[in-house]
């Protein structure tokens, strides 16, 4: 019997791999071939996608893209043993694409069946777990805090420190909560991590209950996402019917419970405090700091709240300790980021590197430039909240200090490239739109602040809008900056001025015709 | 999904049944409804807020807040067209102008005939294959006007939706 793997990621499944997988089902049926078929995460090269790799005589090869066209030809080809094709690709490790990454977070992503706790065993799962419940709560804090891990969700604190809070919280009820609602455009790395390798996710969040002494996990997943809700929930039951949740983890008489709750389409519920109140079933709107979270967060409890990549990433710290993860890096930037390329770029997916190589090898060396052929005159990075950079500071470090002494944010690690047709002045109305539609309404600067962005920028775009319709929206950019409860209204202003910074003949242009 | 008041009524105190003794039910039993029915029926509302001891008013609030839920029906399919950054890059803008023409509705309508209900949405998390949209559930990655047409025209010719 020979094993094919055929990508279940929702990313392949837009790509059409569904029509591969029930191409290869119905050709294999035919010619009387004993195959199987495993649906796997992604590998994160979407350009190839649908990816489909065959465990032959000569070990897993890749072929792509291929669509179901293109199945009966590969039988022909005889693909199960290795035979040539057009679209085969050999060993995917072995392309320079995938040669140059460090995947620590995505190790297993693509490799493994997403919803087999005996395939993430057979490959490395549940090793940082068992350590974890040998040691002290404090000690696995410690490890934490040392490897360097920040926050991956944006924000960038640092995760030991957080769970150390929670920790030091008298005991009683407290929880662990993955804030998955991925709203930035341009990043998908947690949907791949959810899709492609739930379990690590699980394994994360287990580890830190037992850290800071929290029996209820929550993972706060965005409703745009029903392929990694079925692919987490089949993965929670499997890890219960495994016993790695539950009343008595492992034998180990600590108990750990975790469930998905799904968000309603609201950008603003991936800022944390909003996340919560989400969670306790109310509107997602903001709540002041402080308290903290760790100190009164879920129903008044202690909290951690941590990103999917964040807690993904917990497992191997603990597995092969502080050291080896701090050794990746840069500066305060520890570890690596899962980098994602998206918008107007020919080769885009998710390229796993340890914090340091710059923009341009990304958008180049890895993105190959822009899908149109045109220059890339602008990338934005971290989201929506986050600057345009323009090709001049391509040679700039992918690291969180480099890009905040610049101006910019690394953000949630997303890079959305755009060519020279982009209309910037017409990108910053879209930020500021984008937060009108988004807002929570608690406070004014964002509620309001939005609003009189969009009628300035339409005002501008309109072309009556000279010197004086800029210089107010200067204005407001800084009041929003100052004056907002949250990043959502605090950073709408980032990509607006930096879009002005760097282009601003975009915006003149019109202020002439 | 055409269900009589009555019918409607039954099923709520059987997803409040399921769901009141959870921490924070609200949205759990918003989104439970909303399977069932397509859309949260307003007659939904008194018992929801009855059976989980909160005013109509804090439902009515919630319900509201989240673009996903919907207080009226929607059409048989339902195309939502990613509009943010990625997408953009890549053309969603004249993309979304050609399903409003191709439709005859703008975004957040419904054609006539009840058919299609056109919805943007802020990120689907497809950015590397942008511009992207879901149909009726299903994801598509790279999508072009033809490429739209021929989605739209499977789906019309095919029985019902999936929502």
């Amino acid at each position: 019997m020979t094993t094919l793997y055929v990508p279940g990621d929702s990313g392949a499944l837009a790509l059409g791999a569904e029509a591969v997988c029930r191409a290869i089902r119905r050709e294999a049926s035919a010619r009387r071939l004993d195959v199987k078929v495993v649906r796997n995460g992604s590998r994160g090269a979407y350009w190839l996608e649908p990816l489909v790799e065959v465990d032959g005589p000569r070990g897993r090869l890749a072929y792509g893209p291929v669509c179901a066209a293109d199945v009966p030809g590969l039988f022909e080809a005889g693909w199960l043993e290795g035979g040539a094709h057009r679209l085969a690709l050999g060993a995917i490790e072995s392309l320079p694409w995938f040669s140059g990454q460090q995947r620590l977070t995505f190790q297993r992503v693509g490799i493994t069946d997403p919803s087999s706790v005996a395939d993430y065993l057979a490959h490395g799962g549940y090793a940082g777990l068992r350590r974890a419940l040998s040691m002290d709560p404090a000690a696995i804090v410690e490890q934490i805090t040392r490897s360097g891990l920040r926050g991956r969700g944006g924000a960038a604190f640092p995760t030991g420190i957080k769970w150390k809070t929670v920790l030091e919280q008298p005991t009683g009820q407290k929880y662990v909560t993955c804030n998955a609602d991925e709203g930035d455009s341009g990043t998908f790395s947690d949907r791949m991590l959810m899709e492609g390798d739930p379990l690590s996710l699980i394994e994360g969040m287990t580890i830190a209950g037992i850290a800071v002494g929290a029996t209820q996990g929550y993972i706060y997943l965005r409703a745009e996402y029903p392929h990694a809700w079925r692919t987490l929930t089949q993965a929670i039951a499997a890890a219960y019917g495994a016993g790695y949740l539950g009343s008595d983890v492992l034998g180990s008489g600590q108990r750990f419970e975790l469930e998905v709750r799904l968000g309603a389409g609201a950008y603003i519920c991936g800022e944390e405090t909003s996340m919560l109140e989400s969670l306790e079933g109310r509107r997602g709107e903001v709540r002041v700091r402080p308290p903290l979270p760790a100190v009164r967060g879920l129903f008044g409890r202690p909290t951690v709240v941590n990103n999917v990549i964040t807690l993904g990433t917990v497992p191997l710290i603990l597995e092969r300790g502080a050291q080896f993860y701090a050794d990746f890096g840069t500066g305060k930037s520890r570890g690596t980021l899962p980098l994602q390329l998206a918008g107007n770029i020919k080769r885009g997916g998710l390229i796993e590197r340890a914090f340091g190589l710059t923009l341009r090898e990304l958008l180049y060396d890895y993105g190959g430039g822009s899908a149109s052929g045109r220059p890339i005159r602008a990338v934005q990075v971290g989201g929506p909240l986050g600057a345009y950079v323009p090709a001049a500071q391509f040679d700039l470090p992918v690291d969180y200090e480099a890009l905040a002494a610049s101006g910019a944010m690394l953000g949630h690690g997303g890079i959305v490239a755009f060519d020279d047709t982009v209309d910037m002045a017409r990108m910053a109305r879209y930020a500021m739109h984008f937060c009108a539609v988004e807002s929570c309404g608690k406070c004014t600067p964002c509620r309001i602040g939005s609003t009189r962005g969009v009628e300035l920028l339409d005002e501008i775009l309109a072309g009556g809008g000279e010197e004086r319709a800029l210089e107010r929206l200067q204005e407001l950019c800084e009041l929003m900056l100052q004056g907002s409860l949250c990043g959502l209204g605090g950073m709408t202003p980032f990509p607006v001025q930096s879009a002005l910074k760097h282009f601003r003949g975009d915006f003149r242009a019109r202020a002439q015709q | 999904m055409q269900t009589s008041a009555l019918d409607s009524e039954h099923d709520v105190r059987r997803i409040l049944a399921q769901f009141k003794d959870r921490p924070g039910p609200l949205l759990e039993v918003l989104h439970a409804v909303q399977g069932a029915f397509g859309f949260v029926p307003p007659e939904a509302i008194g018992p929801i807020a009855e059976g989980l001891n909160l005013s109509r008013a804090e439902v009515h609030g919630v319900l509201t807040f989240y673009h996903h839920f919907r207080s009226a029906p929607p059409g048989r399919h339902v195309l939502k067209l990613c509009r943010a950054e990625s997408c953009q890059a890549m053309g969603a803008d004249a993309l979304a102008a050609h399903a409003e023409a191709r439709l005859g509705v703008p975004l957040h309508g419904s054609t006539p005939d009840g058919r299609f209900s056109l919805e943007p949405v802020y990120c689907l998390g497809l950015c590397a294959c942008s511009p992207a949209l879901l149909l009726d559930g299903e994801p598509h990655g790279r999508v072009t006007p033809q490429r739209l047409d021929a989605l739209l025209e499977e789906a019309a010719a095919g029985a019902g939706g999936a929502e």
